[in-house]
């Protein structure tokens, strides 16, 4: 028995309305040691910020582990969400509390899946954050490592002074992220 | 220790899901990506995915109940299950919804075209299904509104369903249409979708056994999402 999906649809620019949360952006609380805040902006191809998107991340914890009955090591049962969204701002600016992911331990190196919606998008697109501090592991990485450097550096976030990276997400031109089929 | 390979999530059909660039939906013109989109295989951030099931509030799956008075608008009850393709019911995911008011206008800054907003209506709800992939809220039957997209754009009636699954990939944002909206033949949202018989999943049912007699009516949309590759695949040792 197969269905057929039901097909998705844009977020509109009125998402606020059902997709925000106080601390929708807090992957940890405020004040967790080794927390790192990733912000950047959302550009559309005019190079224009996108004022009306929402970018959502999904990681694993500091020791690369999920609390989820589908990881095949079992859940952590840390209660570590994992899960975090921010709206962009009037500057086209998103932030989110995290942790560092740890490595999950197959080869690939410390990475944040990331979806942006806004309208104009009739569906998510689909990225990844790696860390700026992971040269050995990025360079083994096997999505990093099939992409051309310059494509592949779309997708590193670069330090921003401490406990803080920019992590820009360009939708379409010059310096376009990478996005991914899922 | 040496980590399986997980299964991964089946690729959509053809033609379910709407091509980032339609132009006819002009908004999708600068925000499209032009590069093609690189595959990413199924690994364990992407056979896991935020469980949430926290933070609902008692009047979250009312959107008629969670200010002083009732909004005005036809009372409808939209009811459903959350399943993935094989037919297995997604059970403890949450469901996300938004909408305009009865007069089409949404409880938003940036929207504001000369149609009443309403004190009693705001126009955000959200639910968990249950044990069987269910789910009910109960809200009034938003407006449809005009747009700038082309001249005298209208968008149908729609109530915008945001879903989670239980893994990354079967992410999923929709709109949920009412049947035979004569709205949809000039709609670019709506006709994004290529497949026409994929499209009219998107249109929920009225459900005249559903209906809360001398109260509301009622409007069934199921919704499917990615189903899972049944046998893990091998990657070659490196």
């Amino acid at each position: 028995m197969s269905e057929l999906l039901t097909p998705s649809q844009t977020v509109g620019p009125f998402l606020s309305l059902g997709l925000t949360w106080p601390t929708g952006h807090l992957v940890v609380p405020e004040g967790t040691p080794g927390a790192v805040l990733v912000s950047g902006v959302l550009y559309d191809g005019a190079g224009d910020p996108v004022t009306d998107g929402i970018v959502e991340t999904w990681q694993a914890d500091a020791d690369g582990r999920f609390d989820h009955p589908d990881d095949p090591r079992g859940a952590s049962g840390s209660g570590f969400a994992g899960f975090g969204r921010s709206a962009t701002d009037e500057d086209g600016r998103y932030r989110v509390l995290t942790v560092k992911p740890g490595p999950v331990g197959d080869g690939q190196a410390p990475h944040i899946d990331v979806s942006v919606f806004a309208r104009g998008l009739l569906d998510r697109v689909v990225t990844r954050i790696y860390f700026p501090d992971e040269a050995a592991a990025n360079a083994t990485d096997p999505l990093l490592a099939s992409l051309p450097p310059e494509r592949a550096a779309t997708l590193v976030a670069q330090p921003a002074g401490d406990g803080v990276l920019r992590f820009d997400i360009r939708l379409q031109g010059a310096g376009e992220t990478v996005f991914l089929l899922v | 220790m040496t980590i399986p390979h997980p299964a991964g999530y089946r690729v959509p059909p053809e033609g379910t899901h709407p091509p980032l660039l339609s132009p006819g939906y002009r908004s999708t013109v600068l925000r499209s990506p032009s590069q093609p989109l690189v595959v990413l295989p199924h690994r364990l951030t992407e056979v896991t995915g935020p469980l949430l099931t926290g933070d609902i509030g008692p009047r979250d799956h009312d959107l008629t109940a969670q200010h002083a008075g009732e909004p005005q608008g036809q009372r409808i009850v939209v009811f459903g299950q959350v399943r993935d393709s094989d037919g297995r019911a997604v059970p403890d995911t949450l469901v996300e919804v938004w909408q305009a008011n009865a007069a089409g206008r949404y409880h938003h800054a940036r929207d504001n075209w000369p149609a009443p907003l309403d004190p009693n209506f705001t126009g955000g709800g959200r639910v968990v299904t249950d044990a069987g992939g269910n789910y009910t809220f109960t809200t009034i039957k938003p407006g449809a509104y005009p747009w700038g997209n082309h001249h005298n754009a209208w968008r149908p009636a729609h109530i915008h369903f945001s879903l989670f699954g239980r893994a990354f990939p079967q992410r999923l944002v929709t709109q949920m249409y009412f049947p035979d909206d004569p709205l949809f033949a000039q709609d670019p949202i709506f006709n994004s979708v290529p497949d026409e018989k994929a499209r009219r999943r998107m249109v929920s049912t009225f459900d005249l056994d559903a209906t809360r007699p001398e109260w509301a009516l009622a409007y069934r949309f199921d919704i499917v999402l990615r189903g899972r590759e049944q046998t893990p695949f091998e990657e070659p040792h490196e």
